[in-house]
């Protein structure tokens, strides 16, 4: 893959998102979040319908790695600071459960209804996202 | 079972939509995030790409009252915004930041992400268990 042809792999890869979250929505009438699919599980908030998160969750996790051998090289280039991963990962856990949603859910099915809460999701998680990356990284310098 | 099919299937095709838009890639994340550094689009396309679909599908929606498998298609959320969707978002927003991996990603590449997607997706369960309790004080404080 080369920067001139991300582009058009981000279109192609964000098409099939929208149809699977189509998918879920017109076939088993859910909303295709991943926070909240997951989160019900851990949480058991969501255990009354846990068959189907359960399924939806391996077909994320077993199917990607399918398609990795097609390509030459796939890293997901994450931090090798362990601390900045953990710190990372428990806001993102916190965080997109208190808003009940994160990119999928109030990023994708939120805006495509022209929800107001997706839209001020995105606002404030993309807002925090760059001032994050301004601190950490041209700030602080740890990323 | 039909149902589980169906889960499966829409998984599998958001998880590959995630590894071919390049999403599980911290660095193309970041990339977006970071505007005084290398700015990188691409992340503009797989959230238009996503959303055009989506659009339809709400459409067609509207006009019907079940779902194909039975269940009553979800009902519009409450407009009320809330201290906890702005909270929520902004901390959400920030380990976004800080990682380059939102759940769906995380969960991608949880089999190829090495120790740290590991270390990511343990911590990212952690926070969704805590959360709970926290949303109850934040209730509490901002009630007070």
């Amino acid at each position: 893959m080369t920067i001139e042809t991300d582009w058009i792999w981000g279109l192609v890869g964000g098409l099939m998102i929208g149809s699977a979250a189509a998918l879920f929505l017109l076939v088993n009438g859910r909303i295709m979040g991943a926070s909240g699919i997951l989160g019900g599980l851990v949480d058991k908030s969501g255990w009354g319908t846990a068959p189907e998160r359960i399924a939806f969750v391996a077909g994320v996790i077993a199917v990607p790695p399918l398609l990795v051998p097609l390509y030459s090289n796939v890293s997901t280039n994450i931090s090798s600071n362990l601390w900045v991963v953990i710190v990372a990962g428990l806001l993102v856990g916190i965080g997109t459960r208190l808003a009940n949603g994160c990119t999928s859910g109030h990023g994708v099915c939120g805006i495509s209804r022209f929800s107001l809460r997706g839209m001020v999701a995105t606002v404030f998680y993309l807002l925090a996202g760059g001032i994050i990356m301004v601190l950490a990284r041209h700030v602080l310098g740890i990323i | 079972m039909k149902r589980n099919v169906f889960a499966f299937l829409a998984g599998g095709l958001f998880g590959a939509g995630l590894l071919v838009s390049g999403m599980v890639d911290t660095l193309k994340v970041q990339g977006w995030l970071d505007i005084f550094g290398a700015w990188d689009p691409t992340l503009a396309f797989v959230l238009g790409g996503a959303i055009l679909p989506m659009a339809v599908a709400w459409r067609v929606a509207a006009r019907r009252r079940v779902a194909v498998l039975g269940n009553a298609l979800p009902e519009a959320p409450p407009p009320k915004l809330g201290h906890n969707l702005v909270i929520g978002s902004t901390l959400f927003g920030a380990g976004w930041g800080l990682a380059g991996l939102c759940p769906g990603p995380a969960m991608a590449s949880l089999t190829f992400g090495g120790i740290g997607g590991i270390t990511f997706f343990v911590a990212m369960i952690a926070g969704m268990l805590v959360a709970p309790p926290i949303r109850i004080r934040i209730d509490r404080l901002a009630a007070a």
